[in-house]
Order: C-alpha cells, then structure tokens, then sequence
C-alpha cells in the first residue's frame, strides 16, 4: 500500500515538474512560431500548399542552420478551417506558449485580432491580405500587411487594364465587372473601385459569390453573359477560384481579359480547366519554380527524407512559394530582432520591432538562396507598415503560369491618401482605440 | 416605353425584368436551361434525403458528405492506378459497406429511441465521414476523371432569335442521368415489393415489424440507395466544378426542395428541384441587381416559403391530422 502510495506520488510529482522543466527550457532556447493554416473545409484547396510552404521553409532552416542564429524555431499549426471562431480560438490556445508572431491567413480571423495585438504584444503578419487601412503604423503599430495591400492590388490591375486598353483616359465608358467572395475578404477592395470608378469614367458590375454557392456559380456568369463587361476581375478563395475560371470559360468569355488577384492564381485554380484557362491572368509577387537554392534545400533536408507533408511535384507550384514568402517575411523579421535587441532568444514585442525595419534587398534575397523571388522589401517603417511594393502579372499557359510583365508598382499616391482616411475612420468608429506609444527603429 | 431614366422601383420590379426576357430572349432561354440543370441535380440530392426520411422519419445531416465522400473514393481509387469503370463500380461496393456499416453501427443500436436522436447521430456520423475522408484522401481538391468516365465534354451551341444558347455536353449528360436515376428509383420505390415495404416502415416501424419486414434490411437498402444518389450527384457536379469537401454545402440547396416538394414524396423532390432551380436562376438574373446580387442562396428559401403559406405539407407531402 505504501509502495504503491509512493508510486502514485511519484507519478504526480513527475507531471507537474516535467512540463515546467520543458517549457523553462523551450523558453530559454526555443522561438514559438504559431502558423494558422487550413489543411480542412472548404478552402483546402488554397491552404494546403500554402501551409506546407509556410511550415517546410521554418522547418527547413531548423534542419539546415539549426534554426535563426542558433535558437530553434517550434513550429506548430493549428487548424482554423478558414473559420472566424476557430481562428480566434487558435489565438487564445497559442497565446500562453509565448508566440512571437499570429499569421491569421484569413482576412475574417485578421480583423478579429487586430484588436488583441497591441493588448497581448504579439504582432500580426497578414501578408498581402487583411485589413488594408493597417498599412497605416501609427494607427496599427501592431499590425502588419507587406508586401502591398489589397487597394495596392486593385489598383496595380486598373493600371495594367489601362495599359492595355492605351491610357487611363480610354476607361471611360468601359464596364469591368468584379466577381467576388461576399464576405470580408472580397468586399475589402469596394470602397477604392468605386473611386476609381468615379475617377476615370467606368463603369462596374458586381457579381458576389456567397460561401454556400462558392461551387454553384452559373447565375453569376450568366449575369456577366448578359451584362458583357470588357473586363472582368476576381477577388476569390479556396472552391470559388477553379469554378470562376471554368464558368468563364463555359460562357466564352475572352480569358485575357479576366484578371484575379493574388490570392486567385493557384495552379489548382486554373488547372482544372484544362485548355480552356490558357490566358486567364492574376497579380503575382513571389516567384515560381523550384529552381531556386532555398527551395532545392527544402527538398533536399525535408521533401526527400520524408520529413514535409508536402507532394515532391507540389513543391515550387505557385501557393506553395507563397507560403515561402510568407515565412521569409516571418524569419527575417526574427533575425532583424535579434540583430536589433542584441538577444537571441525575441519575444512577440522584439518582432514587432524586427517588422517595422523589415529590409530585403535584392542582395538579401540572392542571400537567402532565393534571388529574384521577390521585389525588394524597402518601404516598410513605423508610419508604413505595408511598403506598397510592386507586383507582376502572370498568365496561365495550359500547364503552368508565365510571367509576362515587369514589376508593376502600385498607384502609392493615390492609395496611401486613402488608406489613411479608413485607419483614421476606423480610430474613430473604436472608442478608445490606443494611441501609439512604441519608439521607432531606424531600418535594418 | 412605359420606364424613362431613372427607374421607378415600379418599373424595376414589374417592367423592366420582362422587357429583357423579351429583348434577349436567347439568355432568357439560357437561364431557364441552366435553371433546370441545376434544379435537376437539385431534385437528386433532394432524393437522396426523402429516401431516408421515409424509410426512418429521420433528417440524414450527412447526404452531403455522402456526395463529397463518393466522389472522393471514385477519384481516389483511380488515382491510384484502377481503371475509371473498375473504379465506379468498387465506389459502389464501397458505398453497399458504408450502408451497412451505418445500420450496424449507428442506426440498429438506436431503433425506437426519438427522431431526434437519430438525427443527432447522422451529426456524428457527418463529421466522422469528413475526418475519415480527409484521414484517407487528403483535403486538397481533385479534378474528377469526366473523360475516362466516357461523360462527354465540349458544348452544343445553337442560334436562337439573333442570339446564341448554348448547351454543356456534360449538363445534358447530368439532365438524363440524374431523370433515368429518379424514374427508375421512383419505380423501383412505389412498385416492387421493397418498395411496398419502405411504405410500411415510414408509416409505423412497429407495425411493419409485426407483418415480418425486416426493419434492417429497408434501412440497408435505402442507406445504399442513398449512397447511389451521392455518388452520381458527386460526378456531376464534381465535374461542373472540382471534388472538394466544398461540395457538402451544395447539399444545404436541397433543404429549400424538400421544404416545397415534402420530406416524405419522391415526386416532391423532383417538381421541387426544378421549381427551385429554375426560380433562383431567374431570379438572380432578372431580379437580383434590385438587390445587389447574389440572392440565389435565400432566394430559394423565400420561394419555398410562399409555398408553405398556401400549402404547409409542402407540394405533395402528406397531410397530418392529428386528433387530440
């Protein structure tokens, strides 16, 4: 009886002393990098390869550098499902373990948690999606969207319309309609058509998407049939993409025409189209191919040792790299920190800092093994926490997607004005909203 | 005309929507096509509830993974190197043991508990089949084997009244396999002796036990019918689109069908799918601008509604009187 007594109490003793030697000693050596990914639901389609980009290229610097200047990365996923409530619930279970850095990958989990930040200290990265207005530092000194804004993207897209069309001027007249994901994320880019609208004489059709008819698009398009648009644009996600681009096809509409944004050119999204897509475009701002070294490191120290969930013929398609990007904007925040604070071990605060001098030269990315992936990182600062960078259009070709422009820079000078005006409305709609009280780092 | 610029709210409702169909009458037809291709499917997965229903008055939350789930074995097994038609009919099979596995292991254990429970369970039995297909073949979307099925592809266009209509070869495919599968599980349901006993089981499973039908066997049967039901409404529409667990939340199009044609009719299902099909489609391209568009998704509930306030049974479902 008393041995089993001691036992029990050994037992006891043991679990409540083992988690605290580990996590004293993850603290001390290890950095926390939570990524929220989708591998389920509906949207799988996007977050897969998305997360397995995100996940290989931090797992891959563990393996191959043993981490950033020494310290490991811990990188776990929680699954949001693309889901507000479960994204939100990711956020609380992660919070405790000291994370360093949110990336949502949802534009509805995004908003939720730009109140947080500056409340917890953990800084959000929604790369190129989220709140547009956050580009704006002194507003949201917590947030950051690199490397440019959803506005940055619709207006990059005008401008390549206009250039096709020979000058802004010939848009008068001209009706682009807009097929988008009704929800957050494809209704971010409204109040800036509309203004462009005005501005150079178009006219728009709209055509939401609801969630539940992401696969049951034919009313749509039959309204773009009848309403013959010369141009159209999409803002869609996960199931809505592929069927957008087959529907398109079904109604003959001239797929040069047919414009999606970043987050509307996954190889999946045109792939399934066959023939039919060849010629369909979308915004574009990391390479594609698994030429580079990094990306031959990743196959190297993870792929081929079966260590990345990722399939061998999936690694350099084009959301894959994009989970790349995403997580060398994430690593490089990190060594800016360490480089600033002098500390090896950063905490969410330090990161903060190491985003808001983030630099990429050109150099760097030759640095990272991923030369000309990428438009340098040079415009990020404490004031402008996007950079508004430039992105390039490429286009299907029936197997894989080409580059076929240069960099097209955003139209800044138009966009910044208004993104200050909805950070300023947005300040004023949430009583209370801090003001910013961080200092400012000089860029790295 | 009778509208001049700016448009009356009268106008927009009552003139201008009728001077289109008249003006284009090529997207007018267009419309009504593409409305009963997909009030057609519509009417399919609306089976695929009705059958269970009447066989246990229970709601099956999880027809729409069932549609994910066939599909996903189909293009699964190919995937791995069986032949599309070897494939089809192993997807058959795999449907048959997934029948029975549900009556062992859901439904027997809950005979005679309330409905509710029962409706409870195909909850669980939902997210099973969607850990359990995302266990087995992955989250990231297929493209279905339409070629290797022999479904023909490519488009029939024709000129009509200055215009042009035209028609998917694979839409027409789904038109006439979807109504071959609804007359022939209609038939099967209302003149064989299977089906005489479904009846039995739907109007009271103690009374139908009492005569010797075998409770089990009907819900294996309808289960497997229902199976069927997914696995054809999962490559047609699996080729319209792409397989993705997306595709379960087309299923939710059914509740509106069933609302208007009744749980419990076979004929419900198919005059309700295509009302509702062809009802939104028109709606969304004639009258949806008044709302900004994008009204398909309640607009087929608004239509069952209006039903219901005329006939609360729905269309043809069965009147209850219940004395008290």
């Amino acid at each position: 009886m008393r041995m089993k007594g001691l036992l029990v109490g050994a037992v006891l003793a043991s679990t409540a002393v083992i988690p605290a030697f580990v996590s004293s000693a993850s603290a001390q050596d290890t950095i926390y990098v939570p990524l929220f990914s989708y591998r389920t639901g509906p949207f799988a389609g996007s977050g897969i390869p998305i997360a397995n980009g995100m996940s290989d290229y931090l797992n891959m610097l563990n393996e191959r550098d043993g981490g950033i200047n020494g310290v490991k990365l811990v990188v776990e996923e929680c699954e949001t499902g693309y889901n507000t409530e479960k994204g939100v619930a990711c956020y609380e279970s992660t919070k405790a373990k000291n994370p360093v850095i949110t990336n949502p990958y949802s534009t509805g989990i995004t908003l939720q948690l730009i109140p947080r930040a500056s409340v917890d200290k953990i800084p959000v990265l929604s790369m190129a999606y989220g709140l547009s207005a956050s580009a704006v530092g002194q507003s949201f000194p917590w947030v950051f969207n690199p490397p440019a804004t959803y506005w940055d993207g619709l207006s990059m897209i005008i401008k390549y319309i206009a250039d096709k069309e020979g000058g802004f001027a010939k848009l008068k007249g001209k009706t682009i309609g807009y097929i988008f994901f009704d929800g957050g994320y494809g209704r971010e880019p409204l109040p800036l058509l509309e203004i462009f609208a005005k501005k150079y004489g178009f006219e728009t059709k709209l055509y939401p998407v609801p969630p539940a008819e992401m696969q049951n698009q034919s009313g749509q398009w039959l309204n773009v049939r009848k309403d013959k648009p010369d141009w159209m644009i999409m803002w869609g996600w996960g199931a809505m993409n592929p069927t957008a681009v087959k529907e398109a096809a079904r109604i003959k509409f001239p797929m040069d025409k047919f414009v999606g944004i970043w987050w509307s050119g996954g190889d999946d999204d045109a792939r399934p189209a066959g023939d039919d897509a060849k010629g369909y475009l979308t915004l574009n701002f990391n390479g594609v191919g698994s030429q580079y070294p990094a990306v031959q490191d990743i196959i190297k120290h993870l792929v081929s040792k079966g260590k990345s969930q990722t399939q061998p013929d999936k690694v350099g398609e084009n959301l894959y790299n994009r989970g790349i990007y995403n997580s060398v904007l994430i690593a490089e925040a990190i060594r800016n920190a360490q480089k600033i604070t002098g500390k090896k071990v950063v905490t969410g605060e330090d990161v903060r800092r190491g985003l808001e001098s983030l630099t990429i030269t050109q150099a760097r990315w030759k640095e990272l093994g991923l030369e000309g992936f990428g438009a340098p990182i040079t415009n990020v600062n404490c004031t402008d926490h996007n950079g508004h960078h430039a992105a390039y259009m490429q286009q299907w070709d029936g197997k894989k997607w080409v580059k076929i422009t240069d960099w097209i820079a955003p139209l800044k000078d138009e966009v910044r004005p208004l993104l200050e005006a909805a950070a300023a409305d947005y300040v004023a709609k949430n009583a209370g909203w801090p003001k910013r009280t961080e200092s400012c780092d000089r860029p790295s | 005309m009778l509208c001049v610029k700016p448009y009356s709210m009268f106008c927009k409702i009552f003139i201008i929507p009728f001077y289109e169909m008249w003006e284009l009458p090529d997207i007018f037809v267009q419309t009504l096509w593409e409305g009963l291709v997909g009030g057609t499917l519509y009417s399919l997965i609306a089976l695929g509830f009705v059958l269970i229903f009447k066989a246990s008055g229970v709601f099956n939350f999880a027809q729409g993974i069932m549609v994910v789930f066939a599909a996903l074995s189909l293009v699964g097994l190919h995937a791995i190197g069986v032949p599309a038609i070897l494939a089809l009919a192993l997807t058959v099979l795999i449907m048959l043991v997934l029948a029975f596995a549900i009556e062992r292991v859901v439904l027997r254990p809950l005979v005679n508990q309330p409905d509710i429970i029962l409706f409870m369970a195909t909850f669980g039995l939902t997210y099973f089949l969607i850990g359990f297909g995302e266990l087995i073949f992955g989250g990231d979307p297929k493209v279905m084997i339409t070629k290797q099925l022999y479904i023909p592809t490519g488009t029939l266009s024709f000129d009509f009244a200055g215009g042009r209509v035209e028609m998917q070869k694979l839409d027409i495919t789904a038109v006439v396999v979807a109504s071959l599968m609804v007359a022939v599980l209609a038939v099967f349901f209302s003149k064989t002796r299977i089906g005489r006993a479904l009846r039995a089981v739907a109007d009271s499973h103690k009374a139908a036990l009492s005569v010797g039908i075998s409770l089990n066997q009907i819900w294996i049967i309808v289960w497997f019918a229902a199976g069927l039901v997914a696995l054809v409404t999962g490559i047609m529409w699996g080729a319209r689109s792409e397989v993705s667990f997306a595709l379960e939340i087309i299923a939710l199009k059914a509740l509106p069908v069933l609302i208007l044609g009744g749980f419990t009719s076979i004929p419900g299902a198919i005059v309700g799918g295509l009302i509702i099909g062809v009802g939104e489609k028109v709606g969304e391209i004639y009258w949806g601008p008044l709302f900004g568009r994008g009204i398909e998704s309640w607009l087929a509930y608004m239509i069952a509604l209006v039903f219901l306030l005329f006939r609360p049974q729905g269309l043809f479902g069965e009147k209850i009187i219940e004395r008290v």
